[in-house]
């Protein structure tokens, strides 16, 4: 199962071709087989070293270095809490203790019905609003048990779906460059001189 | 009481009675719109930039003195002018793979105002000869994501970039590219690296830095976020304008993130150079003290990579040379703070642990000494450690960063301040990283270990009782 769909693979390609060498489209791919499925498959592994011109294991190489490439199925909802200083220091661990007794979970466990998943994170980038937490990356600020009991619940009863979508997913808007606009990328190979502005200008400035 | 404006639509900003550059529009809800990026003055900035030549408004940003504010402080200026001479192409890679413990001003800069982040992408690529541009986000930051995808896809539809951008001869794709989760990737050759579809390892530096050797081995200028959202404002008011702001060596502002046991934790816009720690956890306009009007015990400087300042230290401005001087680093503007009640050991080992876990494993010392400081440090603070175990950090943060190791004077303790840098064994900052919280929550607080531990023991006995 799971390599990439057909509109998939049309949005793969589209994204590959925005950048000079294929490979680099590696991690975006990636990304997108994990909205696709969840985690990422075998199959996805090797459907993206097909696009992209890398061999399975270098696609794998790459995708196990990334702390959110999942490689095996994960919970709709990835509840990630924040435990580093400034968290830590305003009762991230608590909060921690708290998740884990109300999931009925471990940090680092899936709940059997394959609804949640919890995780230790590092910084969020959100420090001042100790402790945070995310769910598939969407933030929840200065989260006290009670907000977490209503967090959950709210997800569980699917309150939150407009908000929040499945775990795979991050960004739901995506970039799109009309044809007519693209300046189109280039294998640096094939560039030889500057670009035309500079040396329009440099012109320019040597008939002066 | 604390004076000083907030949002609900931007949390954790707080504006004050300062000047802003980079935060102007945060005061508006619809701030990450084109109309009201337009109706704010809006992109007036490229089109400034555009009546001039390149060298033109390479010497404007070279003059303004603009520092790099994801950490080591380079000038941009002079950086873009570090590519060989007629090497192209040359490429533009932003770094918003912010994720430097305590630091968060760049997530907001994309969240809150994406494209003033796009005209300054214009600007530097403009001025500097770059003929593409790849705007890395950090993958945990879906909105930042959303924002920045849809302001570029307004400003291809209005003609703000890609081909001959507002009918001139300059050309400039901008890709959107998101990372997936790895603290590294921070370091600009690791973001290369990653860039190019690898495992985010640091390349060896120098000889060659990404300037001359960068992304597909082209030239390739790394610029923060902060850094490149301060140039629209430059464009448009002059260089003379920005360095009237702050000091000749730190001119302009700064986005500075305080969080921790202060009465009210936010980002705030400070003028670059002059505002000292007191101002900033102190002062009525900034945080306003510490909670429950408790004692100060020390705080760290610059992010989680930053040696620990004292109280000793408060009356410090944030200043990257008079920093360095004093033992520490301004770094990604992050500070953290700690009130008389936190348990040292462990706020230590919440940082340590941190940067342990976020070591890619290509140098040694980091892979190994990193993890080794955790355990040494976590078996402490559990009750199970000996005096023995207090030195074994030490000699593990010697492996990774030989000779004297920066921190600040005490007058308490009698501490003379060692300067900033250290030596290191490991190509990237994140092994030395490991070590910092430790040797300076060791160094300062050595009382707080010691009560933690018993005399030193055998571990197994020499001889067994008959």
């Amino acid at each position: 199962m799971a390599r990439l769909t057909e509109s998939n693979v049309i949005l793969a390609k589209e994204i590959i071709g925005r950048y000079p060498k294929a490979r680099s489209a590696t991690i975006p791919l990636l990304h997108l087989a994990q909205e696709q499925d969840g985690y990422v498959t075998d199959d996805a592994i090797r459907h993206v070293g097909e696009l992209v011109g890398a061999t399975p294991a270098e696609v794998l190489g790459t995708c196990t270095f990334y702390e959110m490439f999942k490689r095996e199925p994960t919970g709709t909802y990835l509840i990630n809490i924040c435990q580093t200083m400034s968290c830590a220091l305003l009762g991230a661990d608590d909060l921690m203790h708290h998740a884990e007794q109300k999931l009925g979970i471990q940090a680092g466990q899936t709940t059997p019905d394959g609804k949640f998943t919890l995780h230790h994170a590092e910084c969020q980038a959100a420090c001042t609003e100790a402790p945070t937490l995310q769910v598939n990356y969407r933030y929840r600020f200065r989260v006290t048990n009670e907000s977490f009991d209503e967090l959950i619940d709210d997800l569980a009863a699917g309150r939150l779906d407009g908000e929040i979508p499945p775990h795979g997913t991050v960004a739901r808007v995506r970039q799109h460059i009309p044809a007519e606009r693209a300046v189109g990328a280039v294998p640096p190979e094939a560039v030889t001189g500057a670009p035309v502005w500079i040396t329009n200008a440099a012109d320019a400035e040597a008939k002066q | 009481m604390t004076t000083g404006t907030t949002y609900p639509h931007a949390p954790g900003f707080v504006a004050g009675d300062r000047p802003r550059i980079v935060t102007s529009r945060f005061e508006h809800a619809d701030s990450f719109t084109l109309d009201r990026y337009l109706a704010t003055d809006g992109y007036e900035g490229l089109k400034a930039t555009l009546a001039k030549t390149p060298i033109e408004m390479h010497d404007d940003v070279k003059n303004a003195t603009v520092l790099g504010r994801g950490g080591a402080g380079f000038p941009a200026g002079v950086k873009w002018g570090l590519t060989p001479q007629g090497k192209f192409p040359r490429y533009l890679v932003v770094n918003g793979d912010e994720s430097e413990p305590g630091t968060y001003k760049d997530r907001l800069l994309m969240e809150r105002d994406p494209h003033q982040l796009i005209e300054g992408c214009l600007i530097a690529c403009y001025a500097a000869g770059l003929s593409q541009c790849f705007l890395y986000i950090r993958g945990e930051m879906a909105l930042a994501q959303e924002r920045v995808a849809t302001a570029l896809n307004e400003a291809y539809a209005a003609g703000y970039v890609g081909k001959n951008i507002l009918d001139t001869d300059f050309s400039v794709d901008i890709v959107l590219h998101w990372g997936a989760g790895a603290y590294v990737v921070g370091e600009e050759t690791a973001l290369i690296e990653s860039l190019e579809g690898n495992r985010g390892m640091p390349r060896l530096k120098p000889p060659f830095f990404p300037a001359a050797i960068g992304l597909y081995g082209q030239p390739t200028i790394v610029n923060n976020v902060e850094t490149l959202s301060n140039l629209p404002w430059i464009a448009r008011n002059g260089a003379a304008a920005y360095t009237a702001i702050g000091t000749a060596a730190s001119p302009g502002t700064r986005m500075v993130a305080i969080s921790g046991h202060v009465k009210r934790p936010g980002v705030y816009e400070v003028i670059n150079g002059t505002t000292t720690f007191r101002d900033m956890i102190y002062g009525e306009d900034f945080c306003g003290g510490i909670r429950d009007d408790r004692e100060l015990k020390a705080f760290v400087p610059g992010g989680g990579s930053a040696p620990w300042f004292l109280p000793d230290q408060l009356d410090i401005p944030f200043d990257g040379r008079t920093i360095g001087a004093a033992g520490s680093m301004a770094g990604s503007g992050a500070i953290m703070v700690m009130d008389e009640t936190t348990d040292i050991p462990f706020a230590a080992l919440t940082l340590c642990r941190f940067y342990a876990a976020e070591s890619c494993g290509k140098c040694v010392p980091c892979r190994e000494g990193g993890s080794w400081l955790e355990k040494v440090l976590t078996r402490v603070i559990d009750g199970n450690g000996t005096m023995d175990d207090l030195e074994q950090l030490y000699a593990i943060g010697e492996s990774i960063c030989p000779g004297d190791f920066p921190h600040a004077s005490s007058e308490k303790l009698g501490l003379t301040a060692v300067p900033f840098p250290y030596k290191m064994t490991t190509i990237c900052f994140v092994g030395p990283s490991a070590y910092t919280p430790v040797h300076s929550a060791l160094t300062l607080f050595r009382d707080e270990f010691e009560a933690r531990v018993g005399p030193a023991r055998r571990l197994i006995p020499l001889t067994v009782a008959s």
